[in-house]
């Protein structure tokens, strides 16, 4: 009985799935084993290979990788203090940073363009202060900035749901068998948030990986990110293939990102993804 | 007489201008079992988490050994804590649980080995080292707690109502086998708890507290036999719980009767409250009763019939063997001996003195 009902009940997502997860998925895979003739080729897989499209997957490893890193210095500390408040001071506090979230993510890439512009709004603080100015538009710099900035929340929030679900206690036992406060925090606090901390790491740095509107914002057209390269091939070049096909090497590196943190994730404790 | 463990002296703890502890004082002796026994919220928990150093009083001393311990942390304590809700680390297995602490003491390799052998040895759960707290039932996991704390060989061992989510059967169980541990180990006890069952099975000595004043300490038989105050008797057991007037020596009258006790210089005249056990009540033929009364309600409980009789406008609870059917007329008479007189408390939160033993 039970399982007939939730047949039926699935049925809408299921329709939804095919026609707008696996047949999309099913086309980016035939384009990128196809030329432009409809003839099966590897070629536009193995593009990956050459020297400008390998630059440009390096270059998003290492910002993506970077961007990870600060976001998690920035965030493990702020969720600890986040979760040591009291409800009514947390839920606030959780609010006022949630709050940018709300605003549209363009709008706040294109507002941080503004503010580090060369004649921008820091720009001009520093010059009336007599300051050197500040020149990291259209540079990785800015990129790495506009990542962070954008992502940190999916960092903090699953950090700091582990810390709020571990037992008081569980830091009170190993207080009590003799490990003094580092002890505990590297023995049994970070371990125990460590799924957050691995899901915080995924829902980071995938986004970074594939973004291609902060880098087209803060970073000129000068520096390409492999996102970047697979937006032109299907925008400018209209190469669906090359693009498709450089698209399915991302999905592997999602997928590999993805299965090492279920690896560490075993009791399904961050669930976010 | 052992000499005092642990001394806590005019502990005062508040909470948001919520009085947890006033003025609190408490020793515990070597060796000895002592339970902390009240309703939650009468700072027991609050009592326990101030001696293992989770929480730092507003005011007052823990001496140890007769040492000030009041600002050491708690890794620094020579106690141990079994938590509530077990707190193992469920991201170790049941051999790294228990070698947590001997690890941070840097205890050899072939040490810890035979102590984690020896601690899942001493409760029973031989050959789980390898598995992991989340594949273990709550009593066991429960046991891996106090394993994990006392191979740290700690002076006193400190318990959190640590079989209060165990069923009945595995609470039982755990109840023997914990005084089998303390007296196998010989350390102390502070165990907390609301059960007053399990307070009077485990303790040797029983500090009933309420609204963090200390109501009565005692032996379990004392507590029960001679509760000082109606809330020790309405707490511990089942009571018959009356108003009365002590009218002089060995005579005390409630429910428009007099009564034969043995208790003396309470006065003349003075109000009291008056504590009579259910199973100290005495059921005869309507005459023969110093009052007589109805039965309106006969339960089996078992080892015997729990009744309830109407006399005297209240309504007495009676446990006895032998079973009076709904709607006979009974009387009712109480040894001397089992009258228990009460003072009334002066105030709701009155502390009562200490007990000389």
């Amino acid at each position: 009985m039970k399982s007939r009902h939730s047949k039926w009940l699935s049925m809408p997502f299921l329709a939804w799935s095919i026609l707008f997860i696996l047949i999309p998925l099913f086309m980016i895979f035939y384009y990128g084993f196809v030329d432009k003739s409809g003839q099966f080729t590897t070629e536009n897989i193995l593009s990956i290979m050459k020297p400008e499209h390998l630059k440009a997957l390096g270059l998003s490893i290492l910002l993506s990788m970077i961007a990870t890193i600060i976001c998690l210095i920035l965030a493990y500390p702020l969720s600890m203090i986040l979760s040591r408040l009291g409800v009514n001071q947390n839920s606030f506090i959780v609010l006022i940073f949630i709050l940018p979230m709300w605003m549209n993510f363009l709008l706040r890439t294109l507002a941080w363009q503004t503010l580090l512009e060369k004649t921008g709004v820091i720009n001009s603080i520093l010059s009336f202060l007599h300051l050197p100015a500040l020149n990291i538009i259209n540079t990785p710099y800015a990129i790495i900035l506009g990542m962070v900035y954008n992502f940190l929340p999916f960092m903090v929030l699953p950090i700091y749901n582990s810390l709020i679900k571990l037992d008081k206690d569980v830091i009170n036992a190993a207080r009590d068998l003799g490990a003094n406060g580092v002890q505990t925090f590297i023995k049994v606090i970070f371990p125990l948030t460590l799924p957050g901390v691995i899901s915080g790491i995924t829902m980071v740095f995938i986004p970074a990986l594939t973004t291609f509107v902060i880098s087209n914002l803060l970073g000129g057209s000068k520096i390409l990110l492999i996102g970047n390269v697979i937006e032109q091939e299907f925008t400018h070049a209209s190469n669906w293939n090359l693009g498709s096909g450089l698209s399915l090497i991302m999905m592997i590196f999602i997928i590999i990102s993805m299965g090492a943190s279920t690896i560490f994730d075993k009791n399904g404790e961050a669930g976010l993804i | 007489m052992a000499n005092k463990l642990i001394d806590l002296l005019g502990i005062t703890k508040s909470y948001n201008n919520n009085i947890v502890l006033d003025d609190f004082n408490l020793y515990i002796r070597e060796n000895e079992f002592l339970t902390l026994l009240g309703p939650s919220g009468c700072g027991k928990t609050t009592t326990l988490r101030i001696i293992g150093g989770f929480e730092q009083p507003d005011s007052g001393k823990v001496m140890l050994d007769g040492r000030d311990i009041t600002n050491v942390p708690p890794n620094k304590r020579q106690l141990n804590t079994v938590f509530q809700k077990y707190a193992l680390f469920t991201h170790m297995t049941i051999a790294e649980n228990i070698a947590f602490g001997l690890k941070l003491k840097n205890k050899s390799k072939t040490y810890i080995d035979d102590k984690i052998k020896y601690a899942l040895k001493l409760v029973n759960l031989d050959g789980y080292g390898n598995r992991k707290p989340d594949s273990l039932s709550g009593g066991q996991q429960q046991r891996i707690a106090i394993a994990r704390a006392i191979v740290n060989e700690p002076k006193i061992l400190l318990l959190d109502e640590p079989l209060g989510a165990l069923d009945l059967k595995l609470r039982q169980d755990m109840q023997y086998e914990l005084i089998r541990l303390k007296n196998e180990l010989g350390i102390t006890f502070i165990y907390v708890t609301h059960d007053q069952e399990e307070a009077l099975t485990m303790s040797d000595t029983i500090v009933v507290m309420n609204q963090g004043y200390i109501q009565q300490i005692g032996t379990p038989e004392d507590i029960y036999n001679e509760p000082q105050n109606a809330f020790v008797a309405d707490f511990i057991g089942d009571s018959n719980l009356i108003d009365a007037v002590m009218i002089e020596d060995r005579l005390v009258s409630f429910l428009n009767a007099k009564w034969n006790c043995v208790d003396e210089n309470f006065g003349v005249n003075k109000p009291v409250d008056v504590v009579i056990r259910p199973e100290d009540v005495v059921l005869c033929k309507p005459e023969d009763g110093t009052i007589s009364g109805e039965v309106t309600h006969v339960i089996f409980k078992g080892v015997h019939y729990e009744m309830e009789v109407m006399a005297g406008n209240f309504e007495w609870l009676v446990h006895s063997t032998l079973m009076h059917p709904v709607g006979e007329k009974v009387g009712i008479t109480v040894d001397p001996f089992n009258i228990q007189i009460m003072n009334k408390p002066e105030s709701e939160d009155e502390e009562v003195a200490y007990i000389e033993e």
